[in-house]
């Protein structure tokens, strides 16, 4: 059992319009562990960006309480220091490419993290080549953010939190504006983080397709987390899902669609390849029976 | 049409003036600008020509660049020229139009400022913004007015500005002529009409631009809040400026530029404004 780095404990987040008291978060109860590839699942609204910035301590709880690394936090009491040095261990991506990148030139704007933690200027240099290297950016160091394309500038803000060495990196929404070039792209940097370089990575997304391939998926409907498993297991529990929103896996739902009328085809099929071997499995199955016959 | 506007526009490169360090750059603007006002005479300022025409030689930057960011000057240059030929008197009469006569001294007044403004757009543009990268100049700006920071001027904080301006023009250039576009395709018309008409058509596109810039400085502030930035506090940079040889001798050559410009304009004054 891998170390949790990262607990809630009844945390709810509200704010107040006109008098009126909006809960986004109540009363949550999440542990994440050590190196894992959470994938958050969510309609709009449903409270998984809120999350994302209550656990980046962007945004302050209400109520309940958050670890993080072991050690509860508490705002108030905590010095800026502090506060800085648990937001260098969680990064966080966001949606949009072009409203992350702060400088004029890629690799100066991956140093912009190191230069605010105060790194000496060789190390800061060391960092930036690596962190491009991860997401292969490094041959487009020198270029200008608005000559790449909403891809690349996504793997330029992600090599700018990688710079940081973050021990838990958010993904917020990171491919939902990108072309499926580019988000294919962008899953394959995130795995590769997860596996090559031991990153958490909660991954928020609207895609069910790019779900399936973290290790747990949570699905969060109005500030409450609804199912949370494998993707095997939240995607064979259609119904909860559908409540909240959301879609299973088109191949899922091929499946489930064919169970219907009355065909032995599996329930928990996510993936392409998992439908086709299904599908063939089921014509070997019914050739062989009527050879038998 | 939007995209035509190169002016601020930084063009990667490793020449010389690429490689001299930003804060010998943006005195050497200061000292080129002066320069222009220094000059004269003919003389003096076929030097500065010269020596502008070396600047853009020695950039490598391609001189259509350089005459395609002086275009949005044309009025301005025209205006100019206009009001120093009318409204100079002169004693050497050339030719009168309705009452109003223009003289060969304004003439040559309207040439020197027309050439002052050309000179000081190229110029500074292949100086500073055309071989320096922003951020390079901001740093730059930076460090050269850091001793105000005794008097409590955030400097840091004027320059992070800077950046964040600079960064933005190429996405909100882009994001207007999307607007525009869209507005277009509903049947908004932006370029018949008067001035006015022109106007009053374009604030459908501010408004929406107005708000995404809003929302962006939003996202903005949240993303740089989570990469540690807390104003210049404790900030380090990865490229630390020291000033080399190259520095120096550039350094060097301008000012002999200069001395040249002051020479010329005390022994051989030709046509003097």
């Amino acid at each position: 059992m891998a170390e949790t780095i990262i607990r809630t404990e009844n945390l709810s987040f509200a704010y107040e319009e006109e008098g009126n008291r909006i809960p986004v978060i109540e009363n949550l109860n999440l542990e994440i562990e050590k190196g894992s590839f959470v994938a958050v699942l969510g309609h709009n609204g449903s409270g998984k960006s809120t999350l994302a910035k209550l656990i980046n301590l962007i945004l302050t709880p209400t109520g309940g309480t958050l670890s993080l690394f072991g050690e509860k936090v508490d705002e108030k009491e905590m010095s800026d220091d502090a506060l800085y040095a648990l937001r260098q261990r969680i990064g966080m991506v966001f949606q949009n490419p072009d409203n992350q990148l702060v400088a004029t030139v890629v690799e100066e704007d991956v140093a912009f993290g190191p230069e605010n933690l105060g790194i000496p200027p060789a190390e800061i240099r060391k960092r930036v080549d690596d962190a491009l290297d991860i997401v292969g950016m490094r041959a487009f160091a020198k270029h200008s953010p608005h000559q790449l394309s909403g891809g690349q500038k996504q793997r330029v803000a992600i090599a700018g939190i990688i710079a940081l060495r973050p021990d838990v990196i958010i993904f917020d929404e990171a491919t939902a504006m990108l072309d499926p070039r580019g988000r294919a792209d962008i899953l394959a940097t995130i795995e590769k983080l997860n596996r090559e370089f031991g990153t958490t990575v909660i991954h928020i997304t609207h895609y069910m397709e790019e779900a399936i391939r973290a290790g747990r998926v949570i699905v969060i409907d109005d500030g409450k987390i609804v199912l949370d498993g494998t993707p095997r297991e939240v995607f064979s529990a259609v119904d909860t899902v559908k409540a909240a929103g959301l879609d299973v896996p088109q191949v899922t739902e091929l499946m489930l669609e064919i169970r219907k009328d009355g065909f032995d085809f599996p329930a928990d099929a996510l993936t392409f390849s998992e439908g086709a071997d299904a599908v063939e499995a089921y014509i070997l199955k019914t050739r062989n029976k009527k050879e038998h016959s | 049409m939007l995209k035509d506007i190169t002016l601020g526009q930084f063009f990667p490169g490793n020449s010389i003036l690429h490689r001299l360090d930003p804060r010998i750059k943006l005195i050497l603007a200061v000292v080129y600008i002066v320069m222009i006002f220094l000059a004269k005479g003919v003389t003096a300022y076929a030097l500065v020509v010269l020596f502008t025409v070396f600047l853009v030689a020695v950039s490598k930057i391609p001189v259509r660049t350089i005459l395609k960011s002086l275009k949005p000057l044309l009025i301005v240059l025209i205006i100019t020229a206009l009001i120093n030929i009318f409204w100079n008197g002169g004693t050497t009469p050339l030719f009168t139009i309705w009452k109003i006569t223009v003289y060969k001294e304004g003439v040559i007044r309207a040439a020197a400022m027309a050439l002052r403004i050309i000179l000081l757009m190229a110029g500074t543009s292949v100086l500073l913004t055309y071989t320096t990268s922003p951020i390079a100049l901001t740093d730059a700006i930076e460090r050269l007015l850091s001793p105000l920071r005794a008097i409590k001027v955030p400097v840091h904080e004027f320059a992070m500005m800077m950046t964040i301006a600079l960064r933005f023009i190429p996405t909100l250039i882009e994001e207007t002529e999307k607007i525009m576009n869209a507005q277009k395709a509903r049947g908004a018309d932006f370029e018949s009409g008067n001035l006015i008409k022109k106007a009053k058509s374009l604030i459908p596109v501010l408004i929406p631009l107005f708000i995404s810039s809003f929302r962006r400085a939003e996202e903005l502030a949240t993303a740089m809040e989570c990469r540690c930035y807390r104003g210049g506090k404790g900030r380090t940079r990865m490229t630390v400026l020291h000033l080399k040889a190259h520095d120096f001798l550039f350094t060097l050559f301008v000012c002999f530029t200069v001395a040249g410009i002051v020479l010329l304009n005390i022994y051989l004054p030709v046509y003097t404004i």
